[in-house]
């Protein structure tokens, strides 16, 4: 009979069933997404992740790491997914190849792999694509509605003859990106008040993001920490620019449905390599985080600020930490 | 002697992959070869020009005022240098910028100056001052080429500036610079494209 060390309870929980859970958790969302904004996203999850876990191998074999443990924890699986949410469904496929080549190449690999990766690697590969071309990053394709047939479409990917149709496909700027805009521009914009029959396809989306979020924290994969500082800190540091003035700034609840606030929140800034681990020092992660991004959401050039507030705050990490480690029980 | 001077400065001791010196005008302007060529050729006639002002007097400068008095002969050449530029291209002095008054600042001069011309004699820090800038020059030149053809799909972009007008054909548009991957053209581009040649650099020596 073999001996069994201790804990001699088996938890199931690895890195594996993390992921595993993180995935059921966005599945939601990415189905209405499909039906919102094509079925082009069904091609980028599957040359995207391929592409992903080819590169994971790649790094692994070239750092002399065994390839199969490290591929079936599913974190450049989750990295990959991430990052082509993100991104608007009718990317060029060579665009999202450079951004997961930063994100596992440059942004993970490059600092030590996993566990050792300082930056967020799916917000790295945002940001590349977001500052390197800015033209296919902020064109989303115009939504008619949520469309089953954007299911069907799927054969259509592989077919040669429809890549131009697919790609000529009406595109328009998100929300909040046209807010900003016209704002810029000096123009009085009212926005509908946000009830359940005027929720765009966005915000719908954003709500099944704060539901698959909600099962994370109900699963214990994530602590509530994170999430409700971030809210909280966009709430609040919005509405007190709407209090300011509510012609020039748009309402908290406003910020809270448009851009990635749920997605972040839940799914990318409790990242638990690139994000502190003591109990404060998530809080002031979260908060910062927060108001990083309402800053550049109302000041900055970028129509939503979250990924570079994430990796901004991914390199105080070591800073919170170390002012924020929790006093050891006997020591004054 | 003079091989040890090439060798040193183009690749054993390069300034910009080795010394890791001068990064600061090396990763600024270094967004199209014409800048990067221009920065580094004002960077050789610097290098070789203090090194072979400070190298006769080494004996006279007293060791503790020493630093100030090389950053004071190093800013009158800089200063000419500034001035010709201004002279010969204004276009060109315009994109190059803040940057050529900073070569003052550029501590691959003044290290060459603390650890060469003020130990050997004046031929050689002649050769010193001249390799170790051609070897900065090359650095400069491959991330120019580099940034410029991957973020903005041209070669030899603005050569005009450098040698008159009528040699404005000889920029080449490879592609649509709207295609451009921007990140290279960008700060941190700059930062990724200095490291693929340290890089390529290590490879050749751990070869060797």
């Amino acid at each position: 009979m073999a001996m069994i060390d201790s804990p001699a309870i088996k938890e199931r929980s690895t890195v594996n069933m993390i992921m595993f859970t993180v995935i059921l958790g966005l599945l939601p969302a990415l189905f209405l997404q499909i039906g919102f904004f094509g079925y082009q996203i069904l091609g980028n999850l599957f040359f995207g992740i391929g592409f992903a876990l080819f590169l994971e191998a790649v790094c692994l074999k070239l750092r002399n790491y065994p390839i199969r443990p490290f591929i079936l924890d599913g974190s450049a699986f989750v990295t990959a997914w991430l990052l082509i949410i993100s991104v608007p469904a009718n990317i060029p496929i060579w665009t999202l190849l450079i951004g997961i080549f930063f994100s596992i190449v440059v942004a993970k690999h490059a600092y030590g792999g996993i566990g050792s990766n300082p930056f967020n690697p799916a917000m790295i590969g945002y940001a590349v694509l977001l500052i390197s071309f800015p033209k296919i990053m902020t064109n989303w394709p115009i939504s008619d509605g949520f469309e089953i047939r954007n299911f069907i479409q799927f054969s259509q990917f592989f077919s040669i003859s429809n890549i131009n149709e697919a790609y000529d496909a009406i595109v328009s700027a998100t929300p909040l990106d046209q807010i900003k805009t016209s704002l810029f521009l000096g123009k009085e914009v009212d926005v509908l008040p946000i009830s359940f029959s005027t929720l765009s396809s966005y915000q719908m989306i954003a709500i099944l993001y704060f539901l698959g979020g909600l099962f994370l924290v109900y699963k214990k994969v994530i602590t509530w920490h994170l999430p409700l500082s971030l809210i909280l800190s966009v709430y609040i540091f919005s509405g007190l620019l709407h209090l300011y003035d509510q012609n020039t700034y748009m309402s908290p609840t406003f910020h809270l449905l448009n851009g990635a606030t749920f997605l972040a929140a839940f799914f990318i800034i409790t990242d638990p390599v690139s994000s502190p681990t003591t109990l404060k020092g998530k809080i002031i992660f979260g908060i910062l985080i927060g108001l990083i991004t309402v800053i550049i959401r109302n000041y900055g050039g970028y129509p939503d600020g979250i990924a570079f507030a994430v990796i901004f705050m991914n390199i105080c990490v070591p800073l919170i930490e170390k002012f924020t480690q929790p006093k050891v029980f006997g020591y004054e | 002697m003079i091989k040890e001077q090439i060798k040193d400065g183009l690749w054993k001791q390069n300034a910009g992959l080795v010394q890791l010196l001068g990064l600061c005008p090396t990763l600024a302007v270094t967004v199209n070869i014409t800048n990067g060529f221009a920065l580094g050729v004002a960077t050789i006639f610097v290098m070789m020009l203090s090194n072979i002002s400070i190298s006769p007097i080494r004996n006279y400068v007293p060791e503790s005022a020493r630093v100030p008095i090389f950053i004071l002969v190093i800013a009158g050449l800089v200063t000419i240098v500034d001035l010709s530029i201004n002279a010969l291209s204004k276009p060109l002095y315009d994109a190059l910028g803040i940057f050529i008054p900073l070569i003052v600042t550029n501590c691959i001069v003044l290290a060459r100056v603390e650890a060469f011309a003020s130990k050997n004699t004046t031929l050689p820090s002649l050769y010193d001052g001249f390799f170790m800038g051609l070897g900065l020059t090359f650095v400069l030149i491959i991330l120019g080429a580099v940034r410029e053809i991957v973020g903005n799909g041209t070669l030899f972009q603005n050569v005009h500036f450098l040698i008159g007008d009528k040699y404005e054909f000889l920029t080449i548009q490879l592609f649509d610079s709207s295609d451009g991957f921007l990140l290279a053209a960008l700060p941190p581009g700059a930062f990724i494209a200095l490291s693929a040649l340290i890089l390529f650099l290590n490879l050749v020596n751990q070869k060797r």
